[in-house]
């Protein structure tokens, strides 16, 4: 059996080598045409004039397109059709596209891009917040509200209270590879494009919809992206959209891709957030009732910013059983670029929040951080499960046990004592220890996106060729996934081949999002593997003369009893004997009942579980800090490949600490956005991850029959990274008496804000 | 432009190419070498370094910030040159795919040619090296596992950078007279010589180059000499000899310019391109000014020398002349009391918020001199005089530190921007001047010396 073995990522040597091929290398017919979009230099306005004469005269210059020349639909949005390829009389954000260059080589189509005369009569902006608040800029008429008991009565009758707010920056996502798009026209009037994107069915849709072709004339092909996290779920929209167009139109091959600069102004990032809170508490720091008003900044469409706003309602409890509970979501249109996915979907900055009043009660009460979470936990009685302010029973409750393995791991009890030690003897350099756990909701809340198709040959020579519909952005899916299909079938992980998500092979896919890719195409997977080993294990028992159930596959053989055969033999003897060996699998995730508007119902069949603790060191001359150790536990169930899950965790920790620390997005008062290059944009380097870094998983498996009883795991580790926010929380507050709180990003200057407040 | 080099063992020649094309795309568009991935253009996430040998050794350099026109005569390894003749993994490349070093694999093979190179080297200072490859998948610990594991492989016998590079063929500059008169010539020539600053114009505001002298084959700009009087450097010595070069006499400026860029930048960008191009934040100045360093500028046959400080005048301009060029540098041979400082919201690779140097020197507990300067504070690097004089004769006490600090609020008027607040930026320049008194009286302020 290959699965449950640390096997390495498939693409490893391939990736090692520097022969593993992304959109923009994919060699192309000669010919090729590149492109490149020309970009408004206001936030908000209205177009009174477009002289793109210099831009038609500039050098290697073959077209250029205005919204007038679009075949078909002018609209690259994933819901709401709100957004226009091209800027259709009014621009509603800086960097937003306006036209479209077509040139002969890439730095052309740039150069080109530049010199278009686009006369723009601006109009005041709404950018931030607070603009939005004033504003009534709401997406869905206003905020939506969950309330789950009487909040009011049980703040009122509690025994302490307190209130307060947190900024929560957004984040890019910084995939190493930008976004880039290749098409190809083939004959009758069908178009192949290879994209760089979690969903190839959306850009085969979109593209479709664009040229005013049916989706059969469309094919899209992503073998693997350079990173994705969200940001190439709705985002590579456009690029596909204007390489298919251009395509169509000069009948060449048409290829795009983002500068670096272009990718970070024009694409999506997290939403931004602003949460406040009021609580009401016991002495012994139990929550009797939380009220949390969510702002989210969801810039200038729609996008995918409803669904998150959702995600973070709900997780605003993260882990823990509260009462009552209410909560307020604002998604504001602001004219920035639109918010989109980003690993966790708004779930982290839901969490952000209640992590926060832990931290803020925790700090009121001098309570032990993680004690006081653990109070406050849902029930550890698998047979009386607590619910979810929404209304989930909660039956595969980890934590109980997790935290105590992991605080005994790290040495909690005798850290907490040196680090009080510590700070009493250095005036300048004081140490925090920040503790969260997480608890992370696995399905689509769309309820019919849980849904997943594979394809799988087997040929006359026992080689298998497997496709899905999910995509491979460096987690590891299509190697987790070939795991899957090799121990079903009895083969080694030799005989199966690894192949592009195709659009012609499985339709109707899903994104690849929501941490979804090896519970849903792992299981469409092995549907269509047991339906394959079906078919042989009938043709053999009859070949054979034995009952089926004796027939088994295992090691490259297929065995009943002492008759044996290779199964490359079983493959051809059931070739010679017309039977079909190729088959669909399909998945639907089961138990999923969700009402979005009333708030109420089981969005997640199931949940995954961590538990993060860190420390940190904290310059207070002038807010500069450090990571000094990170211990992790994280339920990942029974690990398909624990080595490619332990490597989501790490890198998901590091991603989570990232956001909230050197991950600024600063805009100006103009609208547009000042760090839009890694030079200005600090994601975390090699020396910023921790110096001690021990990640264990849990030895558990799913309560749900799961993939081989696995759990998701690409976003959920994400938010371990909440402990070094809270962990500079705790180094800040040995400064003096007053609590920090501290906002998101911490950056070294927010840092030292919050110490002189503390210090005041 | 002719030039000549070796490209991943294989004698490469170039008849009137154009200079200024970056190896990065000439490598992806007429090579087909696609190994190396361009991530941002700018030299900042290192997904495009490759390995550049020549007499001076062998280093990782990012290929979007090496222009055709530097390559004469010199050796480039990129990825695809790393594996033996039948395939076979080098050391670091086994390492990596063993240890799951790559998960996207994007930026896995700019790493696997930094972690060659510092393989190679026998070096251990991870850190440091992979300080300019951003990886956004694993979190970085797999990749330090790999390096680790790889360290105990030899090199394998068929890896050797530079091995066999042909003599140059073009037509750069080979002596500074020739340059002194090639500059007079072309006045308005774009001087390159690490092209870390240039190589944005070119690919960021998509500038043209059409007139441009290369220095990299000037060898007596780069070298550097240490007499009683003090330290000369050429103005094409590289960050990276710098910081080797003061690691005796000043060893917290060498601490520094550990976090000045990355290893790939430091490799390629000159004492003399980090002063000529006036930045107000780049990172040399403020402490070379601190140190009392002399400027030597020449035109033609005529040199003139000129206190660093003098030659910054302001925003965007600088005390130089038309065909007039830096040829060098001294710093002055003194006693060490140098502390210098940076700030950033990233401890590597990021541009300073606030870059204080500070030259104080202490007799009897009396302040005998002071001379301070920033960067980041001001439109240029700049002395903080009045900061200076509240020292100057004071007992060297936290009262006296404390006065001291408010004297900022005279010298400077820093701006808002992306990387600090005016507010921040002042308040960061006052805790430096505390931390230089701080770290006298044996306090520990450095976060980064703190073990967990």
């Amino acid at each position: 059996m290959s699965i449950r073995k640390p096997l390495p990522h498939d693409s490893a040597p391939l990736h090692v080598t520097g022969r593993a091929r992304y959109v923009d290398d994919i060699p192309v017919p000669a010919g090729c045409l590149h492109l490149a979009f020309g970009l408004s230099d206001v936030a908000r306005g209205v177009i009174t004039r477009a002289d793109l004469s210099a831009v038609r005269r500039a050098p290697e210059v073959v077209d250029v397109l205005k919204p007038i020349d679009l075949p078909g639909d002018n609209d690259i949005s994933a819901t709401a059709h709100d957004e226009p390829l091209l800027a259709m009389g009014e621009v509603f954000y800086h960097g937003q596209p306006i036209f479209l260059v077509v040139a002969e080589s890439h730095r052309a189509a740039r150069k080109a891009a530049r010199l278009g005369k686009i006369t723009i009569d601006p109009r005041s902006a709404i950018l931030t917040i607070d603009d939005a608040l004033a504003a009534g800029s709401h997406f869905e008429g206003g905020p939506i509200t969950w309330e789950d008991g009487d909040v009011e009565a049980a703040i009122a009758a509690a025994p302490h209270r307190l209130e307060g707010e947190i900024e929560i920056g957004g984040q890019e996502h910084f995939y190493l590879e930008g976004h880039a798009a290749l098409a190809l026209p083939l004959d009758d009037g069908a178009m192949l494009v290879h994209s760089s994107t979690q969903h190839p069915s959306e850009i085969q849709h979109k593209v479709a919809n664009a040229l005013g072709v049916p989706m059969h004339k469309v094919r899209v092909e992503t073998r693997r992206m350079g990173g994705g996290f969200g940001g190439k779920e709705s985002q590579g929209n456009a690029l596909a959209i204007a390489c298919a167009v251009a395509a169509a139109r000069t009948g060449r091959p048409c290829k795009m891709r983002y500068d670096r600069d272009d990718d970070m102004v024009i694409t999506g990032k997290r939403h931004d957030f602003r949460i406040r809170y009021r609580v009401g508490y016991d002495d012994s720091g139990r929550l009797l009732g939380v009220d949390f008003t969510h702002h989210v900044r969801c810039g200038w469409s729609a996008d995918l910013s409803l669904p998150v706003a959702d995600r973070a309602m709900l997780h605003a409890a993260n882990a823990y059983d509260i009462p009552a509970m209410r909560i307020e979501s604002h998604r504001l249109r602001t004219h920035t670029a639109s918010a989109t996915a980003f690993r966790g979907f708004g779930g982290p900055q839901g969490m952000l929040g209640i992590e926060r009043v832990m931290d803020h009660v925790a700090h009121a009460l001098g309570k032990d951080p993680a004690e006081l979470r653990r109070l406050n936990f849902h029930s550890a009685d698998p047979a009386r499960p607590t619910r979810t302010h929404y209304g989930q029973k909660v039956e595969d409750f980890a934590l109980h046990e997790m935290v105590p393995a992991l605080l005994e791991r790290a040495g909690y009890e005798a850290r907490k004592q040196a680090v009080a030690r510590w700070n009493a003897e250095n005036p300048v350099l004081k140490r925090g220890l920040g503790f969260n756990p997480v608890q992370f909701g696995i399905s689509f809340t769309l309820s019919h996106l849980n849904q997943a198709g594979a394809l799988v040959h087997i040929y006359q020579d026992g080689s298998v060729h497997l496709n899905h519909g999910g995509t491979e952005m460096g987690q590891g899916l299509n190697q987790k996934v070939a795991q899957v299909a090799a121990s079903v079938l009895g083969v080694g992980l030799e005989s199966v081949q690894i192949t592009a998500t195709d659009t012609a092979k499985v339709p109707n896919t899903s994104a690849t999002a929501a941490s979804s890719g090896s519970d849903l195409n792992g299981m469409a997977v092995r549907a269509a593997c047991d339906k394959l080993k079906g078919r042989l294990t009938r043709f053999l028992a009859n070949h054979w003369g034995v009952k089926p159930a004796r027939v088994s596959f295992e090691g490259g053989e297929v065995h009943a009893g002492r008759k044996h055969m290779p199964f490359a033999e079983a493959a051809r003897l059931a070739y010679e004997a017309r039977i079909s060996l190729s088959a669909t699998g399909f998945y639907r995730t089961p138990k999923l009942s969700w009402d979005r508007e009333a708030g109420r119902g089981r969005p997640f069949y199931y949940f995954a579980y961590g538990v993060a603790l860190t420390e940190v060191a904290v310059d207070t001359l002038t807010g500069e800090y450090r990571i000094l150790r990170t211990d992790l536990l994280h339920d990942a169930g029974a690990s398909l490949n624990p080595a490619l899950d332990i490597g989501q965790v790490e890198g998901a920790y590091v991603q989570g600490a990232g956001w909230l620390t050197t991950e600024e997005l600063v805009w100006d008062g103009a609208g547009r956005l000042m760090t839009h290059a890694p030079s200005t944009y600090k994601i975390p380097a090699c020396a910023d991850r921790p110096d001690i870094f021990n990640v264990t998983l849990w030895e558990g498996e799913n309560r749900e029959p799961t993939i081989f009883r696995s759990k998701a795991v690409g976003e959920p580790p994400l938010m371990l990274g909440i402990s070094a926010f809270l962990a500079l929380s705790g180094a800040i507050s040995a400064c003096g008496s007053a609590y920090p709180a501290l906002d998101a990003p911490a950056t070294p200057e927010r840092v030292l804000a919050a110490i002189r407040r503390v210090q005041a | 432009m002719d030039i000549a080099f070796l490209l991943n063992g294989e004698t490469v020649k170039l008849r009137g190419v154009e200079a200024t094309r970056t190896l990065l795309d000439w490598l992806r568009e007429e090579r087909g070498l696609t190994g190396t991935k361009e991530g941002c253009n700018e030299g900042d996430c290192g997904a495009c370094s490759v390995l550049v040998a020549d007499a001076g050794g062998v280093r990782a350099q990012n290929a979007c910030l090496l222009l055709l026109g530097q390559l004469d005569g010199r050796a480039v390894t990129t990825v695809e040159g790393l594996s033996g003749p039948a395939g076979e993994l080098h050391p670091v490349q086994q390492a990596l795919v063993e240890k799951h070093g790559s998960q996207c694999g994007f930026c896995t093979p700019g790493i696997a040619v930094a972690l060659a190179g510092t393989h190679l080297k026998g070096a251990t200072d991870y850190d440091q090296r992979l300080a300019g490859n951003l990886c956004r998948c694993t979190g970085y610990a797999p990749i330090i596992r790999a390096a680790e594991a790889a360290a105990k492989a030899p090199v394998p016998d068929w890896f050797a950078p530079g091995k066999g590079a042909p003599e140059g063929i073009g037509s750069a500059p080979k002596s500074v007279d020739d340059l002194a008169a090639e500059i007079m010539r072309r006045p308005h020539a774009t001087l390159i010589a690490g092209n870390t600053d240039v190589g944005l114009w070119l690919n960021k505001q998509l500038r043209e180059l059409d007139d441009v002298i290369f220095l990299s084959e000037v060898a007596e700009l780069r070298q550097h000499v240490a007499d009683s009087e003090g330290l000369h450097i050429g103005a094409c010595v590289t960050i990276e000899t710098l910081r080797g070069l003061l690691a005796g006499p000043h060893p917290h400026f060498a601490a520094m310019l550990a976090r000045f860029a990355s290893a790939q930048v430091r490799a390629a960008a000159t004492v003399g391109g980090n002063i000529a191009n006036g930045s107000p934040i780049g990172d040399t100045p403020p402490p070379l000014i601190a140190l009392g360093a002399r400027l030597y500028l020449r035109r033609g046959e005529a040199r003139r020398v000129i206190a660093l400080e003098d030659y910054f005048l302001e925003y965007g301009r600088q005390d130089r002349q038309a065909g007039e060029f830096i040829e060098g540098l001294t710093i002055p041979a003194q006693p060490d009391n140098l502390r210098v400082y940076k700030n950033s919201k990233r401890f590597d690779q990021d541009i300073s918020a606030v870059l204080g140097a500070f030259n104080i020197a202490v007799e009897d507990g009396k302040v005998q001199s002071a001379r301070i300067a920033f960067g980041g504070m001001a439109g240029i690097p700049k002395r903080a005089e009045a900061v200076e004089r509240a020292l100057i004769g004071k007992p060297w006490t936290r009262e006296s530190v404390a006065e001291a600090q408010a004297a900022f609020m005279r010298d400077f008027a820093p701006i808002d921007d992306m990387r600090a607040s005016a507010a921040y930026r002042l308040q960061v320049a006052q805790a430096m001047l505390e931390r230089v008194w701080l770290e006298g009286e044996g306090v520990a302020t450095d976060v980064r010396e703190v073990q967990p």
